[in-house]
């Protein structure tokens, strides 16, 4: 049975937080989240970081419930018109472009081509043992998906004008408001995805391990298939609920 | 200190149940047929959440006095807990709430599922910053049309509501800044808003509504005792807040019908 | 970790299995600006929160202190700001209200203490993701910034209450304060938001995969259950506020319609039609009624905490409570209608909602029961920590029981928007958690600082705030019952409300006087931390793990080392142990029989 002391020491404090005294720091040097021998491993920080994507991802979703439900509460609502106080209902659905039908298309490919980008570094950093590393292939899908998520921005971009040159502004009416509302929120969240893009792209630059570069790309992914099937359901729900 | 605390719990304890019991400051007397049933659950309701107040308060008191070190026992009682005594309080607990909240449907059915009987008078009670309106359909029992841009709140009345000339039901619609109604007759309340929410509230007729832009509320209640009663707005809707507050004058039957007959008369 | 024991805790941490060596990140940093500015520390991080959320209730207790004194003498001219005027008190109620709700209870209780001691409890040299962490810290920091600047701008701040409902917070026009102040009011909110959402998703991160060997679930403090479930909560409702708040700046802005219908506001069409405000309000309350639970669970995790070591006994109900934890959590969805019963929702939702929300009062009162059942048989010692513990469940069972009264829309008729509904939500939520945040300072004080805090002060402070903050909001049930309404600025116009004025009088005097005893507090925290006597590093005798590191916590939390846990957490007075406290890394330990 272990003995136990009283705690009954009082010891000289310190108002600092304890940086001096400690043991010597477990790496060398500076930088921040590189790999060495002070760092978690590679399984273990790429759990973690798409454990951090689930959960960062939930309230992403909330979001868009949030503005569905307003979607669809708000197609089915009746207003007061006082002018013959009677109830009416007051939605007009809103034509979308075709554009946006390319659109589509341009970000399931963008997708593939990072899934595809994610596992060409997953092999760089997890060499299977025993087996040599494979020349990687130099096709750069990386900066093709970042390529594919720009253009998919300005094809947004260009039928947003399309819409308004139909007469559909923001406020014009309640279902044009939520056209650009929708679209307009997962482009902003898409831009997000296309700086991690970005960032991971230079990340070989700064010369991160291939390790960290692996994990980033990871989550971009992850995040990245995320908003596609987003834009799919947003489409769907524009298209046929409206 | 175990004392002390006792003591200054058992006291603001005793205190302020001696205010809830004395009523020195309480609901204003009911004069609707619903206040009856309403104040009822609510001292049922208030009588067993003041045993539940008192008992908690003393217990914890007593726990912190009887339990302090140095007082006895001296030994600690070591447990984690009785998984039986968790489930007792647990069944106990949610059969109070649940079966208090019940209890009310009867209540809450006849005040907001049953919609105005056929006899009800309507009063179209219309919100704004920062005044109440009240409309009166006339012998038409029809309201006329209103048109937000004819509303012309500074020259009061029809106006303000922006009552459409144009409409023939609005001929005899009568238009007040007092609402009056008969007494022990069903008053069947039309709420409606012209900027913002408002609320339509009597205490003592325990009637209180929301008035909302957009909306047109169908709302009942039956006042059973003569008198003037002050109706407060119960919303914030700005700046006036305060001081948007109307009078309802309930009355016999002929003097209604003579007040009615006189507002009539005016607009020939 | 040498120099930061003393002989007998070295031996006392080597009888501990010490466990993996410890894996962290960075290494110390050095420099002012790394070291306490941009501090990747969680231990720096929640101090700055904790610091941020005391500036922010200095500024809540002077706005509501304007706010009780304009109520009470409404033609005063006070020094320096001169007359308050109808829409400046309601200015005062709106900003008081969101400062409080959002840059105090939902700041000092998660983002300061959760963010200092969550890692520790459970074993971990730092939270998830330190960037994200102090990105949050600086976010939620811009936001108050952002909230402040809505004072300055013209028009002033906006006067549309906390709750901000549409029309009136959707139409520039609608009153003084909703032109940019509002836009201001509803940018801060977004960007608090943002913030929290960012501190949440480190809560969670850690909180599943940082924990240390042997620290299951359910050997988590009562403290890290309710940190990880309000971050939860926090993740699911803030993006909803977000989205409300993204759908107000539209319809203010951009001409759309979501929250406004065809309305004239002084006397001219705005151009809206169409819209709902009570689309608004299920927004805003659905994110709103967990946010009442977000600003509470970590106070209860606290009281829980608190009771067990100060009663020298195991908390009753361990499991019960981490189910009670998860239960309030979850229903805590499931009851926003019962702010809208007399909204002009259909009364058949309102009925269905006001039997959830008495079913929500079920797993409160299960704590309740144990916590009365832990000082049961208990050892009971009286430091201030304790007192304040003692204090919130007195707080938490009074507003608890005029919870069921609101509950009930048939009673609700008659009390909502009345004086009784902030009465009982300052009592359950504002003072209740604020006295949580009391008892957390006075417990964890030593291990941040080093040094005690001064008892005595802490006693004049504690009987000062529990007997004043009772006089406050205790005579508020009773003038709501009376029909006395809220965000009234004056009861001038109303007859009936000219007979409740001396008991609002004796409420401001009682405010006067508890935010004056605060001073014990201000001077006891300031004072302390370079003055105090110099604190052991386990002064309570307590069991949990930041009670076995040194004072205050190195770096990386302890010292190179991983803990290893055998122990739950509240092991007080183990028949047969040789003495009345058992750390969680202690060699396991079985109660003899």
């Amino acid at each position: 049975m272990a003995s136990f002391s009283t705690t009954a020491t009082v010891d000289e404090p310190r108002i600092s937080l304890g940086d001096d005294g400690v043991l010597p720091p477990l790496r060398g040097g500076g930088g921040d989240g590189d790999s060495g021998p002070g760092l978690p491993d590679y399984a273990t920080r790429l759990r973690r970081a798409r454990l951090g994507l689930l959960v960062a991802l939930t309230p992403v979703l909330m979001l868009f419930v949030s503005f569905s439900s307003a979607y669809v509460v708000r197609q089915g609502l009746p207003t007061l018109d006082p002018r013959t106080n009677q109830l009416v209902l007051d939605w007009i659905p809103v034509t979308l472009p075709k554009l946006l039908l390319l659109n589509t298309g341009v970000l399931i490919l963008s997708s593939l081509f990072m899934e595809l980008a994610r596992r060409q570094i997953k092999g760089q950093a997890t060499p299977l043992p025993g087996v040599s590393a494979e020349e990687p292939t130099k096709i750069p899908w990386l900066a093709m998906t970042l390529v594919l998520g720009l253009a998919f921005l300005f094809g947004q971009w260009t039928a947003w004008r399309q819409l308004a040159a139909s007469g559909f502004y923001v406020a014009t009416t309640p279902s044009s408001s939520f056209v650009y509302l929708l679209t307009g929120t997962h482009a902003v969240h898409l831009m997000g995805g296309v700086l991690a893009l970005f960032v991971a792209g230079i990340a070989s630059l700064l010369r991160r391990s291939v390790a960290t570069r692996s994990i980033v790309v990871d989550v971009t992914a992850w995040y990245w298939h995320f908003m596609a099937a987003l834009w799919i359901y947003i489409l769907c729900l524009l298209e046929f609920a409206g | 200190m175990g004392l002390i605390l006792l003591v200054v719990i058992w006291l603001i304890t005793l205190i302020s149940t001696y205010f809830f019991v004395a009523k020195t400051w309480w609901l204003p007397a009911g004069a609707s047929a619903a206040a009856a049933g309403i104040d009822h659950h609510f001292t049922t309701t208030y009588i067993l959440m003041g045993i539940v107040f008192v008992a908690a308060q003393l217990a914890l008191g007593f726990f912190v006095w009887k339990y302090r070190e140095g007082g006895s026992p001296s030994k600690v009682h070591y447990s984690h807990g009785n998984a039986g005594l968790e489930i007792v309080w647990t069944l106990l607990t949610t059969v109070l709430f649940v079966g208090l909240n019940l209890a009310t449907y009867p209540l809450w059915s006849a005040e907001r599922f049953n919609a105005a009987g056929p006899s009800a008078i309507p009063v179209e009670v219309t919100g704004m910053q920062f005044a109440w309106y009240f409309r009166y359909p006339g012998p038409d029992g029809k309201f006329g049309a209103t048109k937000p841009e004819l509303e012309d709140a500074s020259a009061g009345g029809e106006a303000a509501l922006g009552l459409d000339p144009k409409d023939p039901a609005s001929k005899d619609d009568v238009v007040t800044g007092t609402m009056v109604v008969p007494v022990n007759r069903e008053v069947e309340v039309i709420l409606r808003a012209h900027d913002v929410i408002h609320s339509f509230f009597i205490p003592q007729m325990r009637f209180k509504q929301d008035a909302v832009p957009g909306l047109a509320i169908h709302m009942h209640f039956t006042p059973i005792q003569t008198g003037d009663y002050e109706i407060l707005c119960a919303e914030l809707c700005g700046l006036g807040h305060y001081k948007m507050h109307g009078m309802l004058k309930v009355v016999s039957q002929e003097e209604f019908d003579k007040w009615l007959a006189a507002r009539e008369a005016e607009k020939q | 970790m040498a120099g930061g024991t003393g002989g007998g805790e070295t031996i006392t941490m080597a009888t501990h299995e010490s466990g993996l060596p410890a894996v962290h990140e960075h290494a110390a940093p050095q420099g002012f600006i790394r070291k306490w500015v941009f501090s990747l520390d969680h231990k720096v991080i929640g101090l700055q929160y904790y610091f941020l959320a005391l500036a922010a209730v200095f500024v809540g207790m002077f706005l509501s202190l304007l706010m009780r004194i304009h109520l009470i003498w409404p033609a005063a001219t006070l020094p320096l700001l001169g007359d308050i005027k109808p829409e400046t008190y309601l200015t005062l109620v709106t900003m008081h209200g969101t400062i409080m709700v959002f840059f105090v209870l939902t700041t000092a209780p998660q983002g300061g203490f959760g963010n200092y001691f969550l890692p520790i409890q459970i074993g971990a040299p730092d939270m998830a993701f330190p960037v994200l962490n102090m990105l949050s810290f600086w976010t939620t920091f811009l936001g108050f910034i952002v909230m402040i600047a809505a004072f300055f701008v013209a028009g002033g701040a906006p006067l549309h209450g906390w709750t901000g409902y549409a029309p009136l917070s959707a139409v520039q026009s609608a009153g003084p304060g909703e032109g940019l102040g509002a836009d201001l009011w509803i940018i801060s909110i977004a960007i608090f938001c943002i913030g929290a959402l960012m501190g949440a998703l480190n809560f969670i991160t850690t909180t599943l995969d940082m924990r240390a060997k042997g620290m299951t679930l359910m050997r988590m403090p009562l403290t890290c259950w309710a940190w990880f479930v309000t971050a939860i909560l926090g993740l699911l409702a803030f993006g909803v506020l977000l989205s409300a708040g993204i759908l107000l700046l539209m319809d203010r802005n951009l001409g759309t319609s979501f929250f406004v219908p065809l309305i004239t506001v002084n006397g001219q069409l705005t151009g809206h039609k169409g819209g709902s405000p009570l689309l608004w309000q299920h927004l805003f309350w659905f994110f709103g009624h967990p946010e009442v639970y977000i600003a509470i669970l970590p106070a209860m995790g606290m009281c829980s905490q608190l009771l067990s070591v100060f009663s020298r006994k195991p908390i009753f109900g361990y499991k019960a409570m981490v189910y009670a934890i998860l239960g309030i959590g979850f229903l805590g969805f499931m009851v926003w209608g019962h702010h809208m019963f007399m909204s002009g929702m259909s009364p058949y939702t309102a009925f269905a909602f006001s039997i959830m929300t008495m079913g929500i009062g079920v797993p409160s009162a299960i704590k309740t029961f144990n916590w009365l059942g832990t000082l049961w048989g208990g050892r009971i010692r009286f430091a201030s920590p304790m007192l304040f513990a003692i204090g919130f469940v007195s707080l938490f069972v009074s507003g608890g029981i005029s919870g069921p009264f609101l509950a009930q829309p048939v009673l609700d008729i008659q009390l909502h928007d009345t004086a009784f509904v902030p009465a009982h939500f300052h009592l359950i939520m504002g003072v209740a958690s604020i006295f949580g945040i009391f008892a957390a300072t006075y417990y964890w004080f030593p291990k941040m600082f080093g040094r005690m805090m001064n008892e005595t002060l802490a006693r004049w402070h504690f009987f000062i705030s529990l007997i004043g903050t009772y006089a406050v909001f205790m005579p508020m049930h009773y003038a709501g019952m009376a029909g006395q309404p809220r965000r009234y600025s004056q009861f001038t116009e109303v007859h009936y409300l000219a007979s409740l004025i001396p008991l609002n009088k004796f409420i401001t005097f009682a405010a006067f006087v508890t935010i004056a005893g605060q001073l014990f507090f201000v001077v006891n925290l300031f004072w302390s931390m370079f003055k105090g006597p110099k604190a052991s590093d386990n002064p309570w005798e307590a069991t949990t793990l930041e009670w076995t590191t040194a004072t205050p916590p190195p770096h990386d939390n302890f010292g190179g080392k991983t803990p290893v846990v055998h122990n739950g957490p509240y092991e007080y007075n183990v028949p047969g142990a040789p003495r009345d406290y058992v750390m969680q890394n202690d060699p396991e330990i079985k109660a003899a029989h």
